[in-house]
């Protein structure tokens, strides 16, 4: 069987889990055999993987699971997948699945490819996937030729399918295990999508020319249900907060729609930007790199242009 | 304090990047190599302060050929005191793990540092299996690291915020942007970086389970559609109806 790890962070059950359940169904289909969900800690609604396509949803729990240490997680993880001979074992590519996934490696003897954004195919009992290489300047294709298998699903890359039923939730037996991590604090932002997340991402750069001026930039989120974020400029300017700062060392995202205003689109920028499907630019610079990069731009001043951009989508959300 | 910081070289962020014609080996031909920039930025130098104020050694690691030695040398430049080569093809995340692994087993270090990923393979897996092979804690993503006495305040990167935790050493570390500001070697660090030691280890037997077979070139971007700045009607069309993203 396909075995995913559903995350349910703080007891909730985030897109990433509905994601890679979709996903583990679809992996399991290919293998012609079921996919098995397991959530860890509090997970509220579990039983809602089933309509994801898991037909069974187990939950281990225990003192040790309430916070996350990927050597305990990791130890029931592998110790689940081991007792019902799991064959693929599936993470999400977050920052609790990069901790796991090479974890589940070692301790399951696996071939491990992280970050994979398109469904496997197999070759005799071997998988061969593919994944985003070289800061999304190509694509690897890789073969797994050890009996179990680990992958780590990238955010947005599948969208949840919602077509079955919700199962009951099985109680599984947390493994012992010697975690060592004391979780202090969580400091989470309310409210907001978080960026790695989020479908549509408005971003804003050295071209706003003042912090001030960002009111322009949150109307035009808020009207599209956006995240926001900024450039490395901005952010290291403390313009913007820093875990808004998308690029090579900010946060690489893959939204849906990423619309840049005032970025110029350097390439360290567009090494966390450019998996994105569609890319906006807005920039004054004709010559400004990122229209290389872009599928549709404006060459125009941002001040006239956000505002003038809002209110066609409020147009548009009215009309539709 | 004895710290282990492992770095990884990798082309330049602004290398153009090809692969041989039947697409199933990078082509290194006119590529620029660096030290992969989060191991160099946060894991080495946050490493080196530690030392700095608290003693100790910093051994600077590389799974490579002979011709890596010197990204090496330069990471001996920024600070490290001593230099370690196993002496390899890195060929997957798997193989390189072993390695560090086998040769940290016998020394005892306080810290092992990683940065939080490659910028070539992007994949975050080494640092995650070498503390499982060590039975070590991990702490991915970090941005921030406080040491006191034996046990160290970490911060990480989380979705949409931080979690702050406590751990004490030994343990595994991979480092994000936030932990430390990046240094310039100086010209009294690279003289120095010439005669501190870097030893050659070889290799264990190991084969990687996942390998790339094949590499290909994303499509081209059909190039960029230009809209009218005084018709953003016309751009909300386009993203509704021909890009189907709203």
């Amino acid at each position: 069987m396909v075995l995913v790890f559903a995350e349910s962070p703080r007891g909730n059950l985030k897109k990433a889990a509905f994601e890679a359940v979709t996903y583990g169904k679809k992996v399991a289909d290919l293998l012609g055999t079921t996919c098995v969900a397991l959530t860890l800690g509090k997970a509220d609604n579990a039983g809602e993987l089933g309509r994801y396509g898991a037909s069974r949803v187990l939950n281990a729990t225990g003192a040790a699971l309430d916070h996350f240490d990927s050597q305990t997680y990791a130890v029931t993880i592998a110790e689940v997948a081991k007792g019902n001979n799991a064959s693929v074992v599936i993470v999400s590519h977050t920052s609790t699945g990069k901790s796991l996934a090479g974890r589940l490696a070692v301790r399951l003897d696996a071939g491990l490819v992280s970050g994979v954004n398109m469904l496997p195919v197999t070759d005799g009992g071997k998988l061969k996937v593919k994944k985003s290489v070289f800061s999304g300047k190509a694509i690897a294709e890789f073969e797994i030729s050890s009996a179990v298998k680990v992958l780590s699903l990238l955010g947005n890359a599948v969208k949840p399918e919602s077509s079955g039923n919700p199962v009951a939730v099985e109680t599984v037996a947390a493994a012992a295990s010697n975690g060592r991590i004391r979780v202090k604090e969580v400091r989470t932002q309310e409210g907001r999508v978080p960026l790695p997340e989020a479908e549509i991402v408005v971003s804003a750069g050295r071209g706003m020319k003042d912090p001030g001026n960002w009111g322009i930039v949150e109307d035009l989120a808020e009207t599209l249900g956006a995240t926001t974020a900024c450039s490395r400029p901005v952010a290291d300017s403390d313009w913007r907060p820093h875990h808004e700062h998308v690029g090579q060392t900010g946060i690489a995202i893959r939204p849906n729609l990423y619309i840049a205003i005032g970025i110029s689109g350097a390439i360290q920028h567009l090494a966390g930007v450019n998996n994105s499907k569609v890319i906006v630019v807005i920039n004054k610079d004709p010559e400004a790199p990122f229209f290389k990069a872009a599928d549709y731009g404006v060459v125009g001043d941002l001040f006239e242009v956000v505002p003038r951009l809002n209110e066609a989508f409020k147009a548009f959300k009215a009309a539709n | 304090m004895k710290l282990l910081v492992c770095i990884s070289q990798t082309p330049d962020t602004t290398a153009k990047i090809s692969f041989n014609a039947d697409g199933t080996e990078f082509n290194p031909a006119g590529v620029q190599f660096i030290m992969n920039p989060y191991d160099e930025w946060y894991a080495l130098v946050r490493a080196c302060e530690l030392r700095e104020a608290l003693g100790g050694t910093v051994v600077a690691l590389n799974v490579g050929p002979a011709a890596n030695e010197t990204t090496i040398r330069k990471a001996l430049a920024i600070g490290a005191d001593e230099a370690v080569r196993i002496n390899a093809d890195p060929q997957g995340a798997a193989f390189v793990a072993k390695q560090i692994a086998e040769y940290a087993r016998g020394e005892q270090f306080d810290i092992i540092f990683f940065g939080k990923e490659t910028i070539d393979y992007n994949g975050s897996e080494v640092g995650a299996m070498v503390a499982e092979y060590l039975d070590l804690p991990f702490v991915s993503y970090a941005s921030k690291l406080d040491l006191n006495g034996n046990t160290a305040t970490l911060e990480r990167d989380i979705e949409g915020g931080v979690e702050v935790l406590e751990v004490d050493i030994p343990f595994v570390v991979s480092a994000a942007k936030g932990m430390a500001e990046q240094r310039i070697p100086n010209m009294r660090g690279i003289m120095t970086a010439r005669t501190k030691p870097l030893k050659e280890v070889q290799p264990v037997a190991f084969e990687d389970q996942a390998k790339a077979v094949q590499f290909t070139l994303p499509p081209a971007k059909a190039g960029v559609k230009l809209v009218e700045p005084d018709n953003m009607t016309e751009l909300v069309r386009l993203l509704h109806e021909e890009a189907k993203v709203i």
